[in-house]
């Protein structure tokens, strides 16, 4: 069966690529796009590594199809800094160590985030449900809500 | 804290303590940083393996001639592929492997051994058509029963995984084969007449699921090799030599012709340790002449690598009224997987470590079943015994009304204890994490109905090894490090910072990167809590070389004797009435004239790093039931650890961190779950529940600091500790929040609703 | 003379001997004694076995040196996760 044509908008940049029917956005952002900052956890939706936002939701990658984002926009890990500033969720999770191997960070930053511009100001409890969905399994979480927690002060600060 | 052990550095330490930012992190926060599964070459195949559905067969015939007609499909692997190699215990970099069990686990050969064992490997020019391939390899089984149950295992007349399998360690050699593949114990003084002395004697057995290390990053390997047999490698791994080792030997390759690389890792907790994919992507590229990409799905992660064993452990203990431990005995059965090697020998060393006990007996059994073949998980072996003798440590404070803080202050091992497994310890710190617990407003704070409250200490060797790391000071003056130990959890932070402490130059002048194995000699893996320690010590011999170097260009220059000037603060500065002549020399000034002085300057540290000095650390926990459910909802975690010195904290605390809410997982969730047909019924994150940030509080991490007189900081490896105590810890809050004593991990809710609804405590 | 303990499953291949007073100066003197003594042992000391002289664990560290006062214990090799 022939590819998929799909243009859309990555980062705000535009892109148009071919993929098959089962071809999941994930597959097209790091196979075809060479975005690879995204990671692949598991491909059930579980580990949230792939998270980037469609539309302004935060989705799974690897729950979308790469036919299905026609005309859409997308917005990954490598859009998150603004030439050389980083966004203030990247540079707290640098200077808080709430990393450690680093392969969950991309889904972690881009959920944060995505939560921090709905709610910027988010009680602990709510920091934790909302990142319910990304697994890291070497931080035990601490350092990373710890940060995010950091990061919305400083924000509401301006 | 002062210089350890007499080694004396001129310099000040300004970044060694500090929480510096790391030197990887700008990747890793901007999606830079590549990992496995991001490497990529021009012309690359997708490799894909084909695994037994199985539990247990003999593989008859392997028809791969349909899937080798499929266009696109450019080589198919089977165990063909591999010569065999003779049942012997060779050495692999600084472990021992049996190659004959090695080469049947990437590949199986007479029979396949668990659900999942790969049985064939395929390259193709897309992964659709790789996909296609497989199911066109005809396999015919003759499917043979299976043994999942470790004490089943044991039992005449079980499933016999290998008929050449003899129980080690017993005397006379058995004279039929099982699936006991080792008997060990050791002993101290004589607990028969130490039971005889106690006034209580609790005896309980235990038993804990399997679980795996669960890292996020899938394993992944991409290969290729050259017509000349030159081949290239980069792989997400613990220890690329030890992957260079296995692959040279499994492949019959010159070690000198295999480069790997270590990607960035995705972590690892010992699971990382071993190969899987690697030599079958090597293998593929040597036969498709093309570069072959291999990656893992989770189900696959689940199904063949990891986990780590479950077990049954029986302990018994016996102490004197006043609390003295007079006796201790433990019997371990834990499960290898469908190879022998389960860490069931540092389980019977770690069972009785914490404690000052005259009379020890542990007896442990290592046996195979048919799941995939265990891996190294964090200190292996240490959580699954301490966690059953430090319940029933527990229970012996409770009968003996003791508190459980003092009871086991009052037998804590110390400087000087002779350990169970038999030296006596140096300096160690279990006392002060001790302390450091009961000193918490935590552990003072009251608690509520249906709240628990454990404490639960841990032990962990640590380890040394072979390491080198070359440092070269660059033509600016800014320095190259290299290590050889891939950087899981921020090492290469801990290591810039000695590196700008030793040679005094500024922390963000220090660039430090994981080398190849072409790049730099014999690492021994990050594993058993050693690249910080290890790496440390080798960078700080390295050091010495360059001040060394650099003392003695100053003097030619300078036209002085080596007694007239010295290293200090990141300059050779000259002594005495030489100072009134010239001025001293920073290490910039001689990276500048280099080639005028002597040409490059560097260092390059190559050791055997010994000393490696134990830690010791204790975890307070509370925790809430809900009688309705059975679901135990941890409220509140503190873990003191002796980290020697701490090298970042940061990434320490992390350890610590991390190491309990993996404990966590293990104590209430995680479990593997097989179906009487010996398939895995849980083989993904839903499934297979690991902790999320909202089941898990802040865990309030205590840094320890008893110097380890053995290494020039003062360092001791923090890694493995942190997942020992939260198992026995938990059990004891659970027991304190429902007057139960949970012996099965994990403490799901299930299993506690059911308990619960036993003893008429269900409703609140 | 130093004082050699075997931890384990070592002392099953001497017969149940655990204990020796040896004249080794270094690690690679006591393996050469021990194994003289009892040569079903060699095979495993080479196969590796951790050396703990007077509390200290050492792996592969053929070259240090043993006092005529010291306590010397053979381990099962630790490795790590």
């Amino acid at each position: 069966m022939a590819k998929h044509h799909i243009e859309a908008t990555v980062n705000g940049d535009p892109v148009e690529f071919l993929c098959e029917t089962e071809d999941t956005l994930l597959d097209v952002l790091r196979d075809t796009l060479d975005l690879t900052g995204s990671k692949e956890g598991c491909s059930s939706g579980d580990c949230g590594a792939c998270s980037v936002m469609l539309d302004g939701r935060l989705v799974c990658s690897c729950l979308v199809l790469g036919c299905e984002v026609s005309g859409r926009k997308i917005e990954t890990i490598e859009g998150m800094a603004k030439g050389e500033a980083l966004h203030p969720l990247q540079r707290r999770f640098l200077e808080a160590a709430a990393l450690q191997c680093g392969i969950c960070t991309p889904g972690f930053l881009v959920a944060s985030k995505a939560l921090l511009e709905q709610n910027p100001n988010p009680s602990e409890h709510e920091v934790r449900f909302w990142l319910a969905g990304n697994l890291c399994r070497c931080t035990g979480y601490d350092k990373i809500v710890t940060a995010v927690m950091d990061t919305a002060a400083a924000m509401r600060k301006g | 804290m002062a210089e350890t052990n007499g080694h004396s550095r001129t310099n000040g330490q300004h970044y060694v303590g500090t929480r510096t930012v790391r030197p990887d992190g700008m990747d890793k926060v901007t999606g830079r940083a590549r990992f496995g599964a991001d490497f990529n070459l021009p012309g690359q195949l997708i490799g894909r393996v084909l695994r037994s559905p199985h539990p247990h067969a003999r593989i008859i015939a392997i028809d791969t001639s349909k899937a080798l007609a499929l266009p696109g499909v450019k080589a198919i692997i089977t165990r063909d592929d591999f010569a065999d190699q003779p049942s012997e215990f060779i050495p692999a970099g600084e472990m021992m492997m049996n190659y004959k069990d090695v080469v049947r686990n990437v590949m199986a050969r007479e029979k396949a051994l668990y659900e999942g064992h790969p049985v064939a490997a395929v390259a193709a020019t897309s992964t659709a058509i790789a996909r296609k391939a497989l199911k066109l390899i005809d396999v015919t089984y003759e499917v043979l029963p299976h043994v999942i149950d470790v004490v089943l295992a044991m039992r005449p007349g079980a499933p016999l995984l290998h008929d050449d399998l003899f129980t080690a360690g017993v005397e006379p050699r058995p004279d039929k084969p099982s699936n006991i593949a080792k008997r060990v114990e050791i002993k101290l003084g004589d607990v028969e007449a130490g039971f005889k002395k106690a006034d209580v004697v609790v005896e309980r057995e235990f038993k804990t699921a399997p679980v795996h290390q669960g890292y996020i990053e899938p394993h992944a390997a991409l290969a290729t090799v050259s017509e000349d047999g030159a081949t290239e490698l980069w792989t997400t791994t613990q220890g690329h030599f030890i992957v260079r080792a296995h692959c040279a030997r499994l492949l019959g390759l010159d070690m000198g012709k295999v480069r790997v690389t270590a990607t960035e890792i995705g972590g690892g907790f010992g699971g990382k340790t071993v190969v899987y994919l690697e030599p079958l992507a090597i293998a593929l590229s040597r036969k498709a002449k093309r570069p072959v990409k291999m990656v893992m799905s989770r189900e696959e992660v689940f199904k063949a690598s990891g986990p780590t064993s479950g077990a049954t452990v029986r302990v018994k203990m016996g102490a004197t009224k006043d609390g003295k431990f007079v006796a201790g005995f433990a019997e371990l059965k834990y499960q290898a997987g469908a190879f022998q090697g389960s860490p069931v020998q540092p389980g019977v060393m770690c069972a009785y470590a914490p404690y000052d006990i005259e009379n020890v007996h542990v007896i442990g059994y290592d046996v195979v079943s048919n799941r995939p073949k265990v891996a190294a998980y964090r200190a292996p072996g240490a959580p699954i015994s301490e966690y059953a003798v430090e319940s029933v440590v527990d229970e012996i404070a409770k009968k003996l009304g003791l508190d459980p803080i003092e009871l086991r202050m009052m037998n804590a091992a110390r400087e000087g204890t002779k350990a169970a497994y038999g030296p006596k310890f140096g300096p160690i710190g279990l006392e002060e994490t001790l302390n450091a617990i009961k000193k918490t407003e935590h552990w003072n704070t009251p608690l509520r109905k249906w709240q628990g409250r454990g404490v639960a200490s841990g032990f962990w060797f640590n380890i040394g090894g072979e390491t080198t790391v070359s440092l070269t000071v660059n033509e600016d003056g800014t320095i190259s490090l290299m290590a050889g130990t891939p950087d899981i959890g921020g090492l290469r932070a801990s290591l810039t910072s000695v590196v700008a402490d030793e040679l005094g130059v500024p922390y963000d002048k220090v660039r430090s990167i994981i080398g190849d194995t072409g790049s730099l000699g014999f690492n021994f893996l990050t594993g058993g809590s050693r690249s910080a320690f290890s790496g440390s010590m080798a960078i700080v011999e390295a050091a010495k070389q360059i001040k060394a170097d650099l003392c003695a260009r100053a003097c030619k220059l300078w036209e002085a004797k080596p007694d007239q000037v010295e290293f200090k603060d990141g300059a050779v500065r000259p002594l005495g009435a030489l100072g009134e002549k010239v001025k001293p020399m920073t290490v910039a000034d001689f990276a500048k004239t280099a080639g005028k002085t002597g040409g490059p300057i560097g260092g390059v540290g190559r050791i055997n790093a010994q000393g490696a000095g134990p830690s010791f650390g204790t975890h307070l926990v509370d925790l809430e039931v809900d009688p309705e459910t059975g679901r135990a909802t941890i409220l509140r975690y503190t873990v003191a650890q002796d980290a020697g010195r701490a090298l970042h904290p940061a990434y320490v605390e992390g350890q610590y961190q991390g190491g309990a809410v993996q404990g966590i997982g293990w104590a209430l969730n995680e479990e593997y779950v097989y179906g009487d047909d010996g398939k895995l019924q849980n083989a993904g994150f839903l499934d297979y529940r690991m902790p999320v940030a909202s089941d898990v509080p802040m865990i309030d991490a205590i840094l320890v600091e008893v110097a380890n007189p053995k290494h020039p900081y003062g360092v001791r490896g923090v890694g493995e500790t942190p997942i020992v105590p939260p198992l026995g810890a938990i059990a004891n809050a659970m027991e304190n929040a429902t007057g139960i004593r949970f012996t099965e991990l994990p403490m799901s809710p299930p299993k506690v609703l059911k308990a619960l609804k036993d003893k008429g405590l269900n409703r609140a | 003379m130093a004082r050699v303990v075997l931890v384990g499953n070592l002392a099953q291949v001497t017969g149940g001997v655990a204990e020796f007073d040896l004249s080794a100066t270094s690690v690679q003197q006591l393996f050469r004694q021990l194994g003289e003594l009892h040569p079903a042992l060699a095979p495993h000391l080479e196969s590796g076995v951790a050396v703990a002289i007077d509390g200290q664990i050492f792996q592969d560290a053929l070259l240090e040196p043993i006092r005529a006062d010291s306590e010397v214990f053979l381990l099962p090799q630790i490795a790590g996760g």
